[in-house]
């Protein structure tokens, strides 16, 4: 009930958003319901539909989570990014250089490839915040170039098969793909891309909750978010937890690289991420910063990329452009929630607050 | 000139206000006193139309009228200064008394007229404030007194204040209730929210006293005493005085030695501080606000930078200088923080979590492997706590913001107490709280104490560290500068050395 109450603003948002594009489908001149039932439709459609959908998903719930851990203890983390981009590579790197050993050993060594390597990258603007006081919006964002710009260099310069014209490094071994979801579900065809990462991801949310709210690391990490004054007072260390924070955050997005390297391209294909890093605080901000809401958000942004496709083919004028609309007025209209939350509560809408 | 005819209000099950009758005479310092939750705030916020009531009238000079916001209010003459201001830091004095209701055209905002009549009102009413002073460097005295200006250059005959004392000092206090004799000399009425009955008696001429959202007394001030309106306020006698029984003094739990804290600019905030606090007796700490009090309380209680504390503390035999505010709280030192916003509460967390913040990592808390907390054991806890300090309302998974000051403050002494402390660190235990409670608090000090605790107690208010001190200590500027029997010590004694240092 809580929980629904919590999701009650998001929802509101999510049908203001899509009322809004409904408006400018009309001016462009299509008929709004003609391309929602086309964009559901599809996404929604079996097999391929739900199998694209949840692949999409899959990247934007590792991200979402890495963003919502951040933020539970007080941080932005804008870097989500370059941190799976660091940790792919890395899960590539590894998968490359020990491309002869069997699954049993490859895997795990690719997975905890991945979570170092996201971890580390996330736990640089975490030991600087807690060591200096540098801001860590700032620190994550600058990050994200430098991560881009050196895996790009090493892809360049060092992993590609000479001759490649693709900006993408040779493939990693057989023993480290992770199976395809087809492979298991009666009637989900293997050519679709949906994978075990998908499987680690919802594993992801369970555990994020568990921590978070069940152990007591979870209790000093949320209680520096609430008050880090307080939690100080309680005799929690701050800056551990921001480092700890930060690092659990860049874990958490670097097992975008899992999905992508041994469950999709099986190699490293640079400027893989369609802004998940980015996409992931929206996907956070709208899921309240709570695991269930962030699969349910994950969810939904996963079905306007799916959705957008056949928008895009299929109607006179709409374009794809739609899918970027709705989101960014999604976004604001989330973020419009401490204006519209105030103005409810005047209209008598929540009750029992203090008086 | 104000009147409230049978205003109702109600908050989901909770009915705020319940018929209540307020009549508020032109030219008069009225009083309006209760317990927090008594309503007093919810009517006066129906008057300045930030609330509507969902029945009754509201008259201004005998006729009914619909005042639906604030700006409504502002219309018709109505001023009203929050508890926690409502200022923007960052700019002056003279843009924030204008803002909104700014003079020159849409274009070009005339700042230099609104400074000039803005000066004219500070002369009036001897409000002295620089009009290009920004915010965040005044006192908070004087931050107050811009509140006032804003009020009054939107030409308010009638100001309601609501706890306009709870942040000031004794000295603050005095300067306050002058400005604000010197309003009602100009024909302005003032009313005043309040659940202080020192003042009451000090400054108003009439009083209405509310007590679970309904007016249960309407008096004269010059009718009345103190005594009468806590019991109006609490519905039984409530015991003004502490008592209690000779201290049984036992060997030394805290020895302080030289200790300086400095502070952000390099000044000392406590300079070279000595003293020692035994079992069983409460050593108080007066002093006016500001002198070295907070820094002292937090290097004691382990929440300094360690890089700026010198000297030596000693508990129970153990130099604890060096160590971390999470191994003083084991080996039996308990905090009442002094703000219990920013140290003592997680705000947003429930009553449940928030009784255990401080011992959420060890057993019987944490179990399963030494990591997972124990929903009972938190549920149990939370529970005592509430049982055992009347905190209300008893819910546990309520947000500790749900629940009024006094209940919040009750709430972190149960838990402070639970751990059986061998030295307590308390700071402004009462402030902003209710008069039942307050007298509930001092009686939990005063048993902790005749259990055997060393209980180190800093408070603003004279009359509190006076009659629940066995010693009293007196800092001025970071230093001790006396210490007194506060059973013999005049008022006047101590408050010279607050003042004056020696």
């Amino acid at each position: 009930m809580k929980l629904l109450r919590q999701l009650l603003f998001p929802f509101i948002a999510v049908l203001a958003a899509f009322a809004v594009g409904a408006i400018l489908i009309l001016i462009v001149g299509d008929s709004p319901l003609e391309t929602y039932r086309l964009m559901f439709g599809s996404a929604l459609s079996w097999p391929d539909g739900i199998g694209y959908t949840l692949f999409y998903a899959t990247p934007l719930i590792f991200t979402g989570l890495a963003v919502l851990v951040a933020f539970r203890c007080g941080l932005l983390n804008i870097g989500a990014e370059g941190q799976l981009y660091v940790a792919a590579f890395a899960a590539a790197w590894v998968g490359i250089t020990f491309a002869q050993r069997s699954g049993w050993i490859l895997i795990p060594l690719c997975f905890i490839a991945a979570i170092l390597a996201g971890g580390a990258w996330g736990a640089i603007p975490g030991v600087l915040k807690a060591r200096f006081g540098s801001h860590e919006v700032i620190n994550t964002i600058m990050l994200n170039f430098v991560a881009v710009a050196l895996i790009s260099y090493l892809t360049q310069y060092h992993y590609r098969i000479p001759g490649d014209p693709i900006m993408e490094t040779a493939p990693i071994g057989a023993g480290a793909y992770i199976p395809r979801l087809g492979k298991f579900i009666p009637g989900l065809p293997e050519r679709i891309p949906l994978n075990a990462a998908f499987l680690l991801a919802l594993l992801c949310c369970l555990l994020v909750y568990l921590f978070l709210w069940r152990t007591k690391w979870g209790y000093e990490l949320r209680a520096t978010g609430s008050n880090a004054s307080a939690a100080e007072y309680g005799g929690v260390s701050v800056r551990k937890q921001i480092v700890i924070a930060m690092t659990i955050s860049g874990a958490l997005a670097g097992m975008v690289g899992i999905n992508e390297v041994l469950g999709y391209r099986h190699r490293y294909y640079d400027g893989f991420s369609d802004n998940y890093g980015f996409t992931g605080i929206a996907v956070a901000l709208l899921g309240r910063n709570h695991p269930v809401g962030v699969l349910i958000s994950a969810f939904l942004f996963a079905i306007l990329q799916r959705g957008g496709i056949p928008v895009d083919a299929f109607t006179e004028h709409v374009t794809k452009d739609i899918v970027q609309i709705l989101q960014g007025t999604i976004i604001l209209f989330v973020a419009a929630e401490a204006f519209f939350g105030e103005t409810f509560q005047r209209l008598g809408f929540f009750k029992g607050s203090k008086v | 000139m104000l009147e409230l005819r049978n205003i109702t209000k109600r908050f989901g099950d909770v009915l705020a206000n319940d018929h209540v009758n307020i009549k508020v005479h032109e030219g008069t310092i009225h009083a309006i006193v209760g317990e927090n939750g008594a309503g007093k705030s919810t009517a006066m916020r129906i008057a300045y139309g930030f609330y509507t009531a969902d029945s009754g009238e509201i008259l201004v000079d005998g006729q009914v009228r619909d005042i639906k916001s604030p700006h409504d209010a502002i219309a018709l003459g109505i001023g009203m200064v929050h508890q926690h201001f409502m200022l923007v830091d960052t700019i002056s004095v003279a843009e924030n008394i204008v803002l909104g209701a700014e003079p020159g055209s849409s274009l070009a905002l005339d700042l230099a007229a609104a400074a000039t009549q803005i000066r004219h009102l500070s002369e009036e009413f001897k409000l002295a404030v620089n009009p290009h002073a920004i915010i965040e460097h005044l006192s908070v005295g004087q931050q107050q007194r811009v509140e006032l200006l804003k009020a009054l250059y939107r030409h308010a005959r009638l100001l309601i204040l609501d706890e306009p004392t709870a942040v000031l000092t004794p000295i603050e206090v005095e300067e306050f209730f002058a400005i604000l004799r010197r309003m009602r000399e100009q024909g302005k009425t003032v009313i005043i929210i309040t659940h202080k009955l020192s003042e009451v008696l000090a400054i108003s001429d009439e009083v209405t006293v509310m007590r679970d959202g309904k007016v249960v007394g309407h008096l004269k001030t010059a009718d009345t005493n103190a005594a009468e309106l806590a019991r109006l306020m609490v519905g039984r006698e409530v015991l003004l005085r502490v008592e209690k029984p000779e201290p049984h003094v036992g060997n030394t739990a805290l020895q302080v030695r030289n200790l300086t804290v400095t502070g952000n600019d390099g000044g000392k905030r406590v300079d070279g501080v000595s003293f020692e606090v035994r079992r069983g007796e409460i050593v108080g700490i007066a002093g006016v606000e500001g002198n070295g009090q907070t820094e002292l309380i937090e290097a004691l209680a382990g929440l300094s930078d360690p890089t700026r504390v010198s000297g030596e503390i000693i508990f129970l035999g153990r130099d604890i200088t060096r160590r971390g505010a999470r191994l003083r709280r084991e080996i039996g030192i308990a905090h009442i923080p002094e703000d219990r916003h920013r140290r003592g509460l997680l705000l947003e967390f429930t009553l449940a979590e928030n009784s255990i913040l401080g011992f959420h990592y060890r057993p019987p808390i944490v179990s399963y492997g030494d990591a997972f907390l124990d929903e009972e054991a938190i549920q149990k806890r939370a529970n005592e706590i509430i049982h055992g300090f009347d905190v209300r309302p008893a819910n546990p998974s309520l947000p500790a913001r749900a629940l009024s000051g006094g209940n919040q403050q009750k709430l972190i002494i149960g838990r402070e107490f639970k751990v059986d402390p061998t030295l307590l660190l308390v700071s402004q235990p009462t402030r902003g709280v209710d008069i039942g409670a307050i007298e509930f608090i001092h009686r939990k000090l005063v048993g902790l104490r005749d259990a055997g605790c060393a209980v180190l107690l800093v408070s603003a208010e004279l009359e509190e560290v006076t009659s629940l001190s066995d010693r009293l200590l007196v800092i001025h500027n970071g230093r001790i500068v006396g210490e007194v029997d506060p059973k013999v010590a005049t008022v006047e004694e101590i408050g010279l050395l607050m003042t004056r240092g020696h």
